[in-house]
């Protein structure tokens, strides 16, 4: 390892590479995770007990969640809030990146991707923001509904789970589009008139040829979106309230209300746990690999 | 009309309807600053104004949040990008065992919730004595940006030409002027837009950084903050400032990245001519 390193950028340089690289991989991805797991496997004890002969491995702090039924059914809300936002913003972007993909000039599709890119860079909190604005209860879209009569009273969106996935598939929708149409456009456009010409209709050809060909941007948009849905504090935080609780505001609780660090990391480490289980279920179901998810 | 056509103009309507799903939330936040009202909304209107803005100014809160973010962002950038250019440069010459494990293991805080970065960093140096504040901001955000960084930069070195430190070496050139005159320059376009995206990414978070923020405010939790308690539109015009710049930013990195490209496939077509 350190010799190709150093046959090609000298000791000094190959060394900065090294440390550099360690120094990230076990000081800031790898330990700080392990501390987490070995603290969730341990009861929260008073500081002078920690060490002492009551300070052994447990897993209580799993156990709770199995016993809390309030958590539980927050948990599974977070679970199902979350392929929903993904399954929406899914069949809201294919058609759009479809489009830009394969059928918009190159002109048309680089204005598009222009006008994508700008909202991309904006803050999730102000984008969510912007739905505060909308949704709340003296807010344009009740103005609206008001006006042209369809509702007689306004209506509270901020106040259920309504609101927050309104808010997530807006926050996230733009890291479905994007890796969906990277995969399309890789496309070979002879492809879909070969198809065509052999009599193959419009849902055949997408179920056949692009929508196979797109599986690891598809993989790759529904990996992100779900994982940035389930490990979202901003969204639910502005658009929920204390009746729409999501798993991240539990575990932010357990920190910075609760105090009990060791339930906290327990938590978060179901969270995880969650999301790995994720992105290996729709890896296996989309048959692509990790080197494909990165690209 | 035919079957075409109907295709055709439903797509139009589609994206048109979809770019005004994007933008209409955007353009009611940033009008609703203008609002004369107390709270922001633009229905009803109540006269146009610019005393939010002034507002904002006088906000010592909003100055404190903005210095820290400026701070941690710097932080961020001065980390994550040296991590990130040296796994860049590992990656594009290590050839051996473990190195698909190596690569996923950089990938991997990309694939974790922003929240459990913070948490287990927050552990993790508590264990150390040190609590959440601004440098610990510093240090969880670095986790994940600096793997973004390594994706930019490994982009770029995937078309570097190795011949020409060959060529170097074999004129007599010292390793370290290889990496000096040769390797770094060439990555020099992608360092500089991977900071940009560092510092942006930096600036925006939210999610890690509450975790590990200690008593230090970030902008993007004083927005939050703001939000849920004491909303008035001076939010909305610091959210009007941060969107200007953004697209500002977002816009002069998108015609540079275009001018590269473009330069790039003229010096391909002049190689092609040229065979």
């Amino acid at each position: 390892m350190f010799k190709q390193l150093s046959d090609r950028f000298g000791p000094m340089v190959a060394i900065g590479i090294l440390l550099l690289m360690l120094l990230w991989l076990v000081m800031l991805v790898v330990l700080p995770q392990v501390l987490m797991i070995d603290y969730s496997l341990r009861p929260n004890l008073p500081p002078s007990q920690i060490g002492g002969p009551n300070d052994n491995y447990t897993l209580s702090n799993y156990v709770t969640l199995f016993n809390n039924q309030i958590h539980q059914t927050i948990f599974f809300k977070t679970i199902w809030s979350s392929v929903l936002v993904t399954v929406c913003t899914l069949i809201v972007c294919y058609p759009l990146a479809y489009y830009l993909a394969k059928v918009a000039t190159p002109r048309q599709a680089a204005l598009c991707v222009l006008l994508l890119i700008i909202p991309f860079w904006i803050n999730e909190i102000l984008r969510t923001f912007s739905w505060f604005i909308i949704l709340s209860y003296r807010g344009p879209l009740n103005a609206l509904l008001l006006g042209m009569g369809f509702i007689d009273r306004p209506i509270r969106f901020l106040s259920g789970d309504g609101g927050v996935i309104i808010g997530m598939v807006y926050a996230y929708i733009l890291f479905m589009v994007f890796p969906l149409y990277n995969a399309i456009e890789s496309l070979d456009g002879n492809q879909i008139k070969a198809a065509r010409n052999l009599g193959s209709g419009w849902i055949r050809t997408h179920y056949r040829i692009i929508i196979p060909h797109a599986k690891p941007g598809i993989a790759t948009g529904c990996i992100m979106v779900f994982m940035l849905s389930a490990g979202s504090y901003a969204v639910p935080a502005l658009l929920g309230s204390p009746g729409s609780r999501w798993f991240t505001q539990i575990i932010y609780n357990w920190f910075f209300e609760g105090g009990d660090w060791n339930q906290g990391a327990a938590y978060a480490f179901i969270l995880l746990l969650l999301c790995i289980g994720f992105i290996v279920l729709v890896m296996r179901l989309f048959k692509v690999g990790l080197g494909d998810i990165a690209r | 009309m035919s079957s075409q056509n109907i295709l055709k103009w439903g797509i139009r309507f589609y994206i048109t309807l979809f770019f005004l799903y994007l933008f209409t939330p955007l353009i009611i936040m940033s009008a609703a600053t203008f609002n004369d009202s107390r709270f922001p909304t633009i229905s009803p209107w109540r006269g146009t104004t610019l005393k939010w803005f002034e507002e904002l100014w006088n906000d010592s809160g909003m100055w404190q949040a903005l210095s820290n973010s400026a701070i941690i962002a710097a932080g961020v950038l001065a980390i994550a990008v040296p991590i990130g250019v040296a796994c860049a440069l590992f990656l594009s010459t290590y050839r051996g065992g473990g190195k698909n494990f190596i690569y996923g293991l950089m990938l991997s805080p990309l694939l974790t919730p922003g929240v459990i970065i913070g948490i287990s960093t927050l552990i993790f140096w508590r264990s150390m004595g040190v609590s959440g504040g601004i440098f610990l901001t510093i240090i969880a955000q670095t986790t994940f940006i600096a793997a973004y960084v390594m994706l930019m930069i490994l982009a770029r070195m995937q078309r570097f030409d190795r011949t020409l430190e060959n060529a170097a070496f074999s004129l007599g050139a010292t390793h370290l002027q290889v990496f000096r005159r040769i390797t770094l320059p060439y990555l020099m376009p992608a360092i500089l837009s991977a900071g940009v995206i560092a510092f942006l990414q930096s600036f925006e978070n939210y999610n890690t950084t509450l975790f590990v923020k200690g008593y230090d405010t970030t902008l993007t939790v004083y927005i939050a903050s703001k939000v849920r308690t004491g909303l008035t539109p001076a939010v909305n015009a610091l959210g009007l400032i941060l969107i200007v710049i953004t697209v500002l930013l977002a816009a002069i990195y998108e015609i540079k990245r275009r001018h590269e490209a473009r330069a790039a496939e003229q010096k391909a077509a002049l190689a092609d001519t040229a065979n």
